[in-house]
């Protein structure tokens, strides 16, 4: 009887082993009810930015001088503002903005990220600039940085590429070059404690070119401490834009984000308060549910947290 | 150790020359011209004569040398007189020019500092203070209401922007509720009680603000290294010998988790100076990051330059410093 259970259960393991792990993953990131309770609030948050216009059709940029700082009604269920603008239609756009950014700016860093952490992990005579190159970033006082290329490049962007694409593009490139440091130095880690283990050893005698090793076998396997950065970028690439926003020197108020309705929204504080607080909870709220996504795949990855 | 940390020193000079050197690149190469928002009716003549007041008629690698030289020998000497009453040469030296108010950009900072080191030093302060008693008991408790709550509270601190909790505050406390001033003002003296009273309530709001967003940090931290130690073999030979609970959990475990967290206290550092710019912007605090913030909108080279080069020292600094600490109080790690 133990025999017969023994065999049929061990071919299903093995038959598809990438599955398997993968559902593992999935099972520790459900008992993480911080993590579910994220991964619902950011798919709520991403469905009503991209699907809400549809539903509540408004343009956000519509002015009606008449309805200004008006306080929270069934026409407008978020105010509006001091030139009548809707305040809800401005939120769910800003946020397309807001998300597009972080996401882009996410990938960037992740890609200038992962590319140094590999070569540096991967080729030991670029290690060592590399590294220090990283030590170096890591040095630069970012905001302030950030605050003077912006202020510096903006113009010029925007005579290049037009007000709205201009910004976006600075805004993602600047922050994507100025994030890449922590991941590269988790994948270098991963990197090198991949490398030495006996299947690249047997990849690199079969003759298999570099490349292909790196993508085929290295990478796989660094994917996950990717993951866990990527859910951490995103949040502070939000965060980071909405605070130059804030600032007043991220993007335009006729091309708003939730940043830059919050700082709009501040001077208005004691005539309509819902302005400032829309934004900013749907700044918290992403930021929130994201670092708990990435709290759970911390959780889900890590090899000690099956123990507890 | 000791040979490390002059390795170090030594390592940290070309660091700081590069960084130097990418900013005032960074700046200078910019397309932007900061005769550009003069009126045109300024004649091309008079156009150069002003470039040439603020030292823009040179090439770029002698502007950068008098730079290094203004920051690096001129300054710290006029501090050494100031300090100490000794004469050096004629005093007469040239000195880094704010462009806007044309005062030397180091006395604009000296003016600004107290306000930045009051106000977010003390936050700094407070939420250590808070953070590790809460980090300690919320590990030893693991799973508790105490720690169910005390991490959501961080991890709502340390996601939820300091813009928006200083402005929700204003909203609830100064509009509403109007306990306390929205605005820092920088002109009271306190003399007697009463005006300590208002230089307690006006500081209250922005320290409150920024001591949660470090305490949420510093919070996070500390649980995670109590976690890792409390399930240690040593800790369980403490117990078994008999040492008491407390002491086990504030001698032995305690100790050895606060090895990282002094690290990332030390590391921390840097960002009371720099990273406050936010929150002295919503409270009107006039510190340095309120100077960094006006500087930029009005294009003030020179100060902008010096300003964030000061913060990029201080990053390497205190790296270093975190860097030496680890290795004086964990003997376990060992640089050579």
């Amino acid at each position: 009887m133990t025999d017969a259970t023994l065999t049929s259960s061990a071919p299903t393991t093995a038959s598809s082993p990438t599955r398997s792990a993968l559902a593992d993953m999935w099972k520790q990131f459900r008992a993480h009810k911080g993590g579910v309770v994220g991964l619902i609030t950011f798919a709520f948050i991403l469905l009503a930015v991209y699907v809400g216009p549809y539903i509540h059709t408004v343009a956000p940029n519509k002015i009606n001088i008449r309805d200004k700082n008006q306080w929270p009604s069934l026409a407008h269920p978020f105010g509006t503002d001091n030139l009548g603008k809707d305040m809800l239609a401005q939120v769910l756009a800003g946020g397309r903005i807001s998300l597009a950014v972080g996401i882009t700016a996410m990938l960037l860093a992740l890609f200038l990220g992962t590319l140094v952490g590999v070569l540096s992990g991967y080729f030991r005579r670029l290690d060592g600039p590399l590294m220090r190159l990283t030590d170096l970033f890591l040095a630069l006082p970012l905001l302030p940085l950030l605050l003077v290329i912006l202020m510096l490049f903006r113009d010029t962007l925007r005579a290049a590429f037009g007000p709205e694409t201009g910004i976006f593009v600075l805004i993602v490139f600047v922050i994507g070059i100025t994030s890449w440091m922590h991941t590269a130095r988790i994948v270098r880690g991963d990197v090198l404690a991949v490398k030495s283990q006996e299947f690249v050893l047997a990849a690199k005698s079969s003759g298999i070119r570099e490349y292909r090793i790196i993508l085929k076998h290295i990478l796989p396997n660094v994917l996950s401490s990717i993951m866990v950065s990527a859910t951490l970028g995103i949040a502070s690439a939000i965060i980071t834009e909405s605070a130059l926003s804030f600032l007043g020197l991220g993007f335009p108020s006729d091309f708003p984000t939730w940043g830059r309705l919050l700082f709009d929204g501040a001077n208005f504080l004691q005539l309509t308060p819902s302005r400032v607080l829309w934004p900013g909870l749907a700044i918290s709220l992403t930021v929130l549910s994201v670092n708990y996504m990435g709290d759970a795949i911390r959780d889900a990855l890590d090899p000690r947290a099956v123990k507890r | 150790m000791f040979t490390y940390t002059l390795r170090r020193l030594f390592f940290a000079i070309p660091t700081l020359l590069i960084i130097s050197f990418v900013i005032f690149a960074l700046l200078d190469l910019a397309p932007s011209d900061p005769t550009g928002d003069l009126p045109l009716t300024i004649p091309p003549d008079v156009r150069e004569q002003i470039r040439a007041s603020l030292g823009l008629d040179q090439p770029f690698l002698i502007r950068y040398l008098k730079w290094l030289q203004q920051f690096f020998i001129n300054e710290p000497l006029n501090i050494l007189e100031s300090l100490t009453g000794w004469q050096f040469g004629d005093g007469e030296r040239m000195r880094v020019l704010s462009w806007a108010t044309r005062s030397p950009v180091v006395d604009l900072i000296v003016q600004r500092l107290p306000q930045t080191l009051w106000v977010v030093g003390l936050a700094y302060i407070f939420g250590i203070l808070i953070a590790i008693p809460i980090g300690v008991i919320s590990a030893y408790k693991q799973y508790s209401i105490f720690d169910q709550i005390g991490t959501f509270i961080s991890m709502v601190g340390y996601s939820v922007p300091t813009f928006f909790t200083g402005v929700l505050l204003i909203v609830i406390f100064s509009s509403y509720l109007q306990w306390f001033p929205s605005v820092y003002d920088t002109n009271l003296r306190v003399t007697d009680f009463d005006s300590f009273v208002a230089q307690v309530r006006q500081m209250a709001l922005p320290v409150f603000v920024l001591a949660l967003y470090n305490a949420s940090q510093i919070a996070r931290f500390v649980r995670a290294s109590m976690l890792d130690n409390l399930h240690q073999d040593y800790v369980r030979t403490a117990r078994a010998k008999g040492v008491k609970e407390k002491t086990v959990l504030l001698v032995h475990v305690l100790r050895n988790s606060l090895i990282p967290v002094v690290t990332v206290i030390a590391l921390g550092v840097p960002t009371v100076f720099s990273g406050a710019i936010i929150t002295e912007q919503v409270f009107r605090v006039n510190g340095l990051g309120q100077l960094l913030i006006v500087a930029v909108q009005g294009a003030d080279i020179p100060l902008v330059q010096t300003l964030t080069f000061i913060f990029a020292v201080l990053i390497v600094l205190f790296n270093l410093i975190a860097d030496v600490l680890y290795g004086i109080l964990d003997p376990r790690i060992r640089y050579d």
